[in-house]
């Protein structure tokens, strides 16, 4: 039986605790009677058997849905969408349970003769997935079936010709997705959801869609009253995107939404029998046995010694051993309801109060850098963004707090995916970190650059807009906290972002000190695995 | 005239000699009107081959496996191993549930190629059942089987006591089993009926059945064929079946039957056209037409896998 997560006390007989470090970990002594830690909720058992849970729900939908073999016809025109590289993270191992799902959706296909289905990654503005991430993700079976004959692609929001508007909102946001997806008899989309998010109908209409729709809700306004945007009834960012997925059933779009939840099973666990060479990082730290203590050593000493491009290589290529907890299928907001639970009970540790300082370790991966380089805007957006995020009711560290972040910051970035981010880091950033006055500054101008859309529609660069929504991603958190301090980083890096740079965490504490005083209360969100505070 | 004839020097003939043996350098003979003892059968489907699942020789076929077939079999066959991760639900952490792997068979080539297909830890802890009046003829390929392969003997013309009851208990014992439910290779390049050994043994210990498609096979050393000719090979494992309540040895075994046509049906086609066609009843049987020889063998070439290179030019 797994155990739910705990609020720890750290007193003198406290261990110190495993902090991410980029590609590598680092252990902090925390302040004793001042700090507490909040450990997430052992992984949740996996479902039994995956397959007939999917077909379960395919069959039993939903809403006011109906089954999926009853959806589907000869002739029709059959949509199937699916969330890109940046779900989950790590990626799961083979097989990916979109792949699962996929497979059992075409089964059904099959079973009603049904002949025009295409299959698009849903990636909004990412940038496109190779062939062995779409492989990896919907298998080898969907992927030569499909691709060969252009069946299988990436979703392009630069299209003219792929494009199409479906209606404005009563709060005058255009909504406009893909043609392909929009003009089908049933749109079936297909989620992994990792955090609460993820899904809904933030799938279809920022999944499917262009910068034209997005930056009605990917803007600094929005996110400064996304309280957390991880709180989907507490999210404008969700009220948007909910507002638009009216605009489109009012305009005939079907969709049939299939949400599965994964545990937190990052590294492995050995009473799942997922256990790897890693699974101590699974574990609080005062149950590590000799072994692990043994095993983190001497994976201390190798990263000590691998150049950095190799570290990255070795956990790049980590494949996470998640389970999938739940499937549900149907109308999208019942689904969503349900995947909102599902997730809530592998992530939400109840916490009582706020604190002066608020501690992170950040790892070496994020939504956009899956196979790639985690940037400066991208340890920001990871940091200030997600983490940050990662409450419900009030956010974990009070109005005018101290953030502590651990990762090294390196100033490097990825030429081929990263290039807007580039020119971002060294022409934006060098003038002002202030969110607002970057959206109004430079937003458009990076948003409509022809180089930018060349290469998003054609390599496999991320669109010129998005360093901006990473940026914005962190707004919230900007607005609300005195400052921000990063253990370890470059320090050059560190400063272009905005933030102080320090080498350690007591001299970090040092700094947060003149920001909230002496002896300040401390928060750390222990990571790995995924945790969130319900604070209240 | 050879040179000993010449001198006269005349060397003993060793067959002579051996035929003047008598007892009890020979085995004695029986005495009329004496009932004769029953000979004890050390061959066919009466070897023993218990000794072939010590330590010993598990650690001496593991060598083998790994230092002779599996180079061997990737220079001769190149396998192209596909659909493995249907067997992922099969895992029990680093254990394996044992199962029952069918697949169809054209060659001698067939076996290696596939038991250096199996994941782990599938790939050692295997048996595979062999049939008793062709590898366990002789003491001598009985024990090359048994310790190369893991070799069972199994009657092909009907599932005996005997035969049952060793698969049973090994698969009770935690090892797979490798069966190919054709009985034999194929003799002219398509498939033969599948005979109900594997369902049987399926129904009975509960193992699941793990269909099993190979294809190119039959172009590297068909039946009745001396020499290698080296080519790809493909490897493709289907879904795991298992026998339904109340179903009977000859349904589960049509079941496996179509399980392994979808796999070809597969290859040649892909995977979406496969389950269209299978769920329409239409999957092309592994038997090919009912028509004469020749066409027959003329059918053989549309079976090929279909290539999907994209086009050099024009740039996409």
């Amino acid at each position: 039986m797994p155990r739910p997560g705990l609020v720890l006390d750290v007193d003198s007989s406290t261990p110190p605790i495993v902090f991410h470090h980029g590609e590598g970990f680092a252990l902090e002594k925390l302040p004793a009677g001042r700090s507490r830690v909040i450990y997430p909720p052992e992984p949740l058992e996996g479902l039994k058997d995956v397959d007939a849970s999917i077909r379960h729900a395919l069959e039993h939908p939903l809403g006011d849905s109906q089954p999926l073999s009853t959806l589907l016809f000869s002739g029709m025109k059959l949509t199937i969408c699916f969330d890109d590289i940046s779900l989950p993270l790590p990626p799961m191992k083979k097989p990916d349970v979109r792949q699962r799902v996929i497979e059992a959706v075409l089964d059904t296909a099959a079973a009603a003769g049904v002949d025009d289905v295409e299959i698009i990654a849903a990636l909004a503005l990412h940038r496109r997935m190779t062939e062995d991430e779409l492989r990896h993700a919907v298998g080898d079976r969907v992927y030569d079936a499909f691709a060969p004959s252009g069946k299988l692609y990436n979703h392009d929001a630069e299209d003219p010709d792929g494009m199409l508007e479906i209606g404005t909102t009563e709060h005058g946001e255009l909504v406009e997705i893909n043609k392909r997806a929009a003009t089908s008899d049933l749109i079936v989309y297909v989620n992994i959801n990792l955090v609460s998010m993820d899904g809904g109908w933030k799938s279809t209409a920022t999944g499917l869609s262009g910068y034209r729709s997005l930056r009605h809700h990917h803007n600094v306004h929005t996110m400064q009253h996304s309280t957390s945007f991880m709180d989907r009834h507490r999210s404008e960012l969700h009220h948007s995107n909910w507002r638009m997925g009216k605009v489109l059933r009012d305009g005939g779009v079907k969709i049939f939404q299939i949400e599965t939840t994964v545990n937190n099973d990052t590294f492995g666990t050995h009473a799942l029998d997922t256990a790897t060479p890693l699974s101590m990082l699974q574990k609080r730290e005062w149950e590590w046995t000799a072994k692990d203590r043994a095993s983190f050593l001497a994976m201390q000493s190798g990263l000590k010694r691998m150049p950095a491009r190799a570290k990255r290589a070795v956990f790049q290529s980590w494949k996470a051993p998640y389970a999938v907890t739940s499937v549900q299928a149907g109308e999208v907001e019942a689904v969503h309801e349900q995947t909102l639970q599902n997730t809530f009970a592998q992530h939400l540790v109840p916490v009582e109060g706020q604190t002066d300082v608020l501690t992170m370790g950040l790892p070496y991966i994020c939504p956009y850098n899956v196979n790639s380089v985690m940037n400066p805007i991208l340890v920001m957006c990871l940091g200030l963004g997600y983490f940050f995020n990662m409450y419900r009711g009030k956010p974990l560290v009070r109005q005018g707090g101290v953030l502590i972040m651990r990762h090294p910051t390196p100033w490097e970035f990825h030429p081929v995916h990263h290039p807007s981010y580039i020119d971002f880091f060294e022409q934006v950033l060098a003038d002002t970190t202030d969110p607002v006055e970057i959206e109004q500054k430079y937003e458009q101008s990076f948003a409509e650059d022809e180089w930018y859309r060349h290469l998003y529609r054609t390599s496999y660069a991320y669109h010129g807009v998005h360093p901006f929504y990473m940026w914005y991603w962190g707004s919230h958190a900007l607005q609300h906290l005195g400052k921000v301090v990063i253990v370890g980083g470059d320090p050059k890096a560190v400063r272009r972002l905005g933030f102080s740079p320090a080498s350690t965490m007591a001299d970090a504490l040092e700094i947060a000190s003149d920001v909230v005083g002496p002896q300040p209360t401390i928060t750390h969100l222990h990571n790995p695995p995924l945790v969130m505070a319900d604070v209240t | 005239m050879s040179v000993l004839d010449r001198l006269g020097v005349e060397l003993p003939d060793p067959r002579r000699k051996l035929r003047q043996l008598t007892f009890p350098l020979t085995a004695p003979t029986t005495p009329r009107g004496v009932e004769p003892l029953p000979v004890e059968k050390k061959t066919g489907a009466d070897y023993d081959t218990e000794w072939a699942r010590t330590f010993r020789a598990r650690w001496a076929r593991t060598v083998l496996l790994e230092a002779v077939l599996r180079p061997t079999a990737a220079v001769v066959a190149r396998p192209e191993r596909k659909g493995l991760d249907r067997l992922e639900d099969l895992r029990q952490g680093e254990r394996a549930q044992p199962v029952i792997f069918c697949a169809n068979h054209h060659s001698h080539v067939d076996t290696p190629v596939v038991l250096t297909s199996l994941p782990e830890p599938w790939r050692y802890q295997v048996f595979v059942g062999a049939a008793a009046d062709y590898f366990f003829r002789t003491r001598v390929t009985g024990a090359a089987a048994a310790l190369l392969l893991n070799a069972i003997p199994i009657e092909r013309a009907t599932v005996t006591r005997r035969s049952a009851d060793l698969a049973a208990q090994l698969i009770g014992e935690g090892w797979s089993m490798l069966i190919f439910p054709e009985g034999g290779r194929s003799p002219d390049g398509w498939g033969q009926d599948f005979r109900g050994g594997a369902a049987y043994l399926a129904r009975r210990t509960g193992a699941p059945v793990v269909p099993i498609h190979l294809a190119g096979t039959d172009r590297i050393l068909p039946k009745g064929a001396k020499k290698l000719k080296p080519g790809p090979t493909t490897v493709t494992f289907g879904d795991p079946l298992r026998a339904e309540e109340g179903e009977d040895t000859r349904r589960l075994a049509a079941r496996i039957e179509a399980a392994v046509a979808a796999l070809a049906d597969e290859h040649t086609s892909d995977w979406y056209q496969a389950r269209t066609r299978a769920h329409a009843g239409k999957t092309p049987g592994l038997g090919g037409p009912e028509v004469a020889s020749w066409r027959r063998a003329w059918a053989l070439g549309d079976r090929a896998q279909r290539k999907r290179r994209k086009p050099a030019w024009p740039p996409r």
